[in-house]
């Protein structure tokens, strides 16, 4: 599944990578600290966390994600977007609270299995 | 380690500076690719690069990372001027963690950092003098016929 298929089933909002969008997504991964995403998240996989301070691009980028889903409508902080935008990093923001984004998804990415 | 490396270098790693923290770890991660090494070995060492790196953010003055890549494995040293760790098995407990709060609301310091360290390396040094610094030194074989 692509990150804009994602993108439009849960209306999130393209704050930045709007050129990334044709990514595959391979899975996810939820959490908020930072270690536990370095440890156990995977390649390809879509992040999503309620950080919005700018070391969440350095995690994304080093584990090499598909994108970064902002639970809450929490908006990245501005030296998060530059840093997003000048590495290429896809910021989406939803309106739902992790649980919810999890779940869908969660199933989406299954249904395609 | 005789032979001559692949690479030998060193990045200096500025302490309490949050807004660059990584920028180490990226430039690894891209000498590794450059060098060819296979992703799932590039994984193992951006981590043990990354949490090193945080750690003398989070917690020195100053440090450096060293990299050295030879054709059976990767070193990474990580050596900082800090306050040093008074307690080094507590410290390598899971969950232990001396960070304030200003580190834990940016979601580090839970206490992860250097178990995630020792569990994604091959081997796993860790020496530290109190009022001094900390001294890490990781290597991850690049092939599973080396260093046995």
């Amino acid at each position: 599944m692509d990150l804009e298929s994602i993108v439009k089933a849960l209306n999130l909002k393209v704050r930045s990578g709007e050129d990334k969008l044709k990514s595959e997504v391979r899975g996810g991964y939820t959490g908020d600290l930072l270690s536990d995403v370095m440890a156990n998240s995977k390649e390809g996989d879509i992040w999503i966390t309620r950080q919005v301070h700018q070391n969440i691009v350095a995690v994304a980028s080093l584990k090499e994600h598909a994108g970064i889903v902002l639970v809450q409508d929490s908006e990245p902080a501005k030296d998060t977007l530059e840093k997003a935008i000048k590495e290429g990093i896809p910021i989406l923001v939803s309106d739902l609270s992790g649980f919810e984004v999890t779940a869908r998804i969660y199933n989406l990415i299954k249904k395609t299995d | 380690m005789d032979e001559k490396p692949l690479y030998d270098g060193s990045f200096s790693v500025v302490g309490g500076n949050f807004d660059n923290a990584g920028e180490v770890s990226s430039s690894i991660k891209t000498i590794l690719k450059k060098i060819g090494l296979p992703s799932d070995i590039i994984r193992k060492a951006a981590l043990v690069a990354y949490e090193s790196e945080i750690n003398i953010v989070s917690y020195a003055r100053k440090g450096m990372i060293r990299l050295r890549v030879s054709p059976e494995c990767i070193m990474i040293e990580a050596i900082d001027e800090g306050q040093g760790i008074p307690d080094i098995d507590l410290a390598m407990q899971p969950g232990w963690s001396t960070a304030n709060q200003k580190i834990r609301e940016m979601g580090f310091g839970a206490g992860m950092g250097l178990c995630n360290i020792k569990s994604f390396s091959d081997i796993f040094n860790i020496s530290s003098e109190v009022g001094k610094g900390t001294h890490l030194k990781m290597i991850i074989k690049t092939n599973s016929n080396s260093l046995q």
